[in-house]
């Protein structure tokens, strides 16, 4: 099996979740990824979706954040109130597992607006769960397509802005913070070269000194990844 | 309980200038209610709502909405919601005001409003931009700690219209699955109305019900398959494919006005 772009970045997040953890999970290429570890190597992990599913084990990727099948395999169902301040805020969620339109060197993340928020450019949903998630979880996983539009040197706006650690998993590579909180390439993806991670990148984009290749995904990483899609 | 149509029920609780909030998040989005204030041409409304979803899309683009306050205005997992983007980026069919907070904040002004607070106060929109352009976020200081918090006004709704799988006779309301903010936004609003699947002898009980006493409810109205293509557990399913579908029919203005007149009225 060969993997694509958005397999290999799909799976690269998996493996960031460790297992065991009480992780909360934005829909989309997070959620994906979460139910892959989950799936995998994290089968103790408890994964939490805003809805107010806690410990949701869907054999099929949810479309939404609250599909029937995330509350039918629930351990508890709870309300929203509850899943952010009883669950999120009160400190309980190990890793947040995040999208975005936009990110900036440190990691800060834009889903609001491009251009002027006044007169947008482009009007995107807006903060929904991160800015809190981003605060509150302990550490935060991000993934995000890889090009000059998503990395950027300024945000039009600020949505979220990560405290914890995080690292951030694209279609090119990795990239972890160093000791000021800067992103620096510490991986590329099979057949990526630095280069072209640092030309998908609107800032100039630091490198480590050994960049890493990511090991490519198993067959039965691909395997369960695709089944969990085509469910 | 007394016996009253959708349509007498939208007419006497909804005014034209009214705050209005339709929860359900993701599951029991009352669609039918919501189609009737379009068929009742309701003018000038604050629509609240954390997620938009297709519902407020709609409202939004037969011009139903002055203003708009909101979490999250996404067709969630397929992408935008075309009639508030071209109403924000736009102002087409006419500009639209919002106020924009984040889901934390939403259910806490919720709670803050069920609760007869004048605010609410949370750990969040730390650093974030949200601040500076919505005024409806302040902060305050812990008078025990010395914390700096987050303080978001109550939200007090003119009406509230939620959905339901069950009433029972005299009006009692009993919804499970995933609950969202919908207790919260009855007890915070001046009036209620609630559509429900069913209206049964009595409750079945439900893994994670909640149920709401007839007496903090003004409506309870039949509304079978309600909040199509939303869900009701138990009862039908999303129809994820048409949340897909509503990308392609929202996207032009004109093949939105019609699928309206012919599938609203």
């Amino acid at each position: 099996m060969t993997a694509t772009t958005d397999e290999i970045m799909t799976v690269a997040a998996a493996r960031e979740l460790r297992d065991g953890v009480l992780c909360f999970v934005g829909i989309g290429l997070p959620s994906a990824a979460a139910n892959l570890a989950r799936a995998t190597h994290a089968p103790n992990c408890t994964l939490i979706y805003e809805s107010g599913t806690i410990g949701a084990k869907p054999t099929r990727l949810p479309l939404s954040i609250g599909d029937g099948e995330l509350a039918d395999t629930a351990d508890a169902l709870v309300s929203v109130p509850e899943i952010f301040n009883y669950w999120l805020q009160a400190g309980r969620v190990d890793v947040g597992f995040l999208g975005a339109a936009q990110i900036d060197r440190f990691g800060n993340l834009n889903t609001t607006v491009v251009g002027d928020y006044a007169d947008p450019k482009v009007r995107l949903p807006g903060a929904g769960g991160a800015p809190e998630i981003a605060a509150s979880a302990k550490e935060v996983i991000m993934v995000l397509r890889h090009n000059t539009r998503a990395f950027v040197e300024r945000l039009s706006f600020v949505t979220s802005v990560v405290k914890g650690p995080r690292v951030v998993l694209t279609d090119l590579g990795v990239l972890r913070p160093d000791e000021t909180g800067e992103l620096v390439l510490v991986a590329v993806h099979p057949n990526v070269t630095v280069e072209q991670a640092k030309a998908a990148t609107g800032w100039d984009l630091r490198v480590a000194a050994e960049v890493a290749v990511t090991e490519p995904p198993t067959e039965k990483e691909l395997s369960v990844l695709r089944a969990l899609h085509a469910a | 309980m007394r016996e009253i149509s959708l349509a007498e029920a939208v007419a006497e609780l909804v005014r034209d200038g009214d705050s209005v909030a339709l929860e359900g998040f993701t599951h029991l989005i009352p669609v039918a209610a919501a189609h009737e204030i379009i068929r009742q041409r309701r003018r000038d409304l604050t629509l609240i709502r954390m997620t938009p979803d297709l519902i407020y899309d709609q409202l939004i683009g037969m011009g139903c909405a002055r203003k708009l306050v909101f979490s999250w205005g996404g067709n969630p997992g397929v992408g935008s919601l075309h009639r508030f983007r071209d109403a924000i980026e736009h102002g087409y069919p006419h500009p639209l005001e919002i106020e924009e907070h984040s889901h934390a904040g939403m259910a806490n002004r919720y709670v803050a409003g069920a609760s007869g607070l004048p605010f609410a106060v949370l750990r969040g929109y730390l650093g974030t931009d949200l601040a500076k352009v919505t005024p409806t976020i302040r902060t305050v200081t812990c008078p025990f700690t010395g914390e700096e918090l987050a303080a978001v006004p109550a939200l007090n709704p003119d009406v509230a219209i939620v959905h339901a799988q069950q009433a029972d006779r005299r009006g009692n309301v009993a919804f499970w699955g995933i609950t969202g903010v919908q207790k919260e936004v009855v007890l915070a609003a001046k009036r209620a109305l609630v559509t429900v699947e069913e209206i049964v002898d009595e409750i079945e009980p439900h893994h994670g019900q909640v149920v709401l006493p007839s007496i903090a409810v003004d409506a309870v109205v039949k509304a079978e398959r309600g909040a199509y293509p939303s869900y009701a557990h138990g009862y039908y399913d999303r129809d994820n494919a048409f949340y897909r579908e509503w990308d392609a029919i929202s996207r032009d203005r004109d093949t939105f006005a019609t699928w309206m007149r012919e599938h609203v009225g």
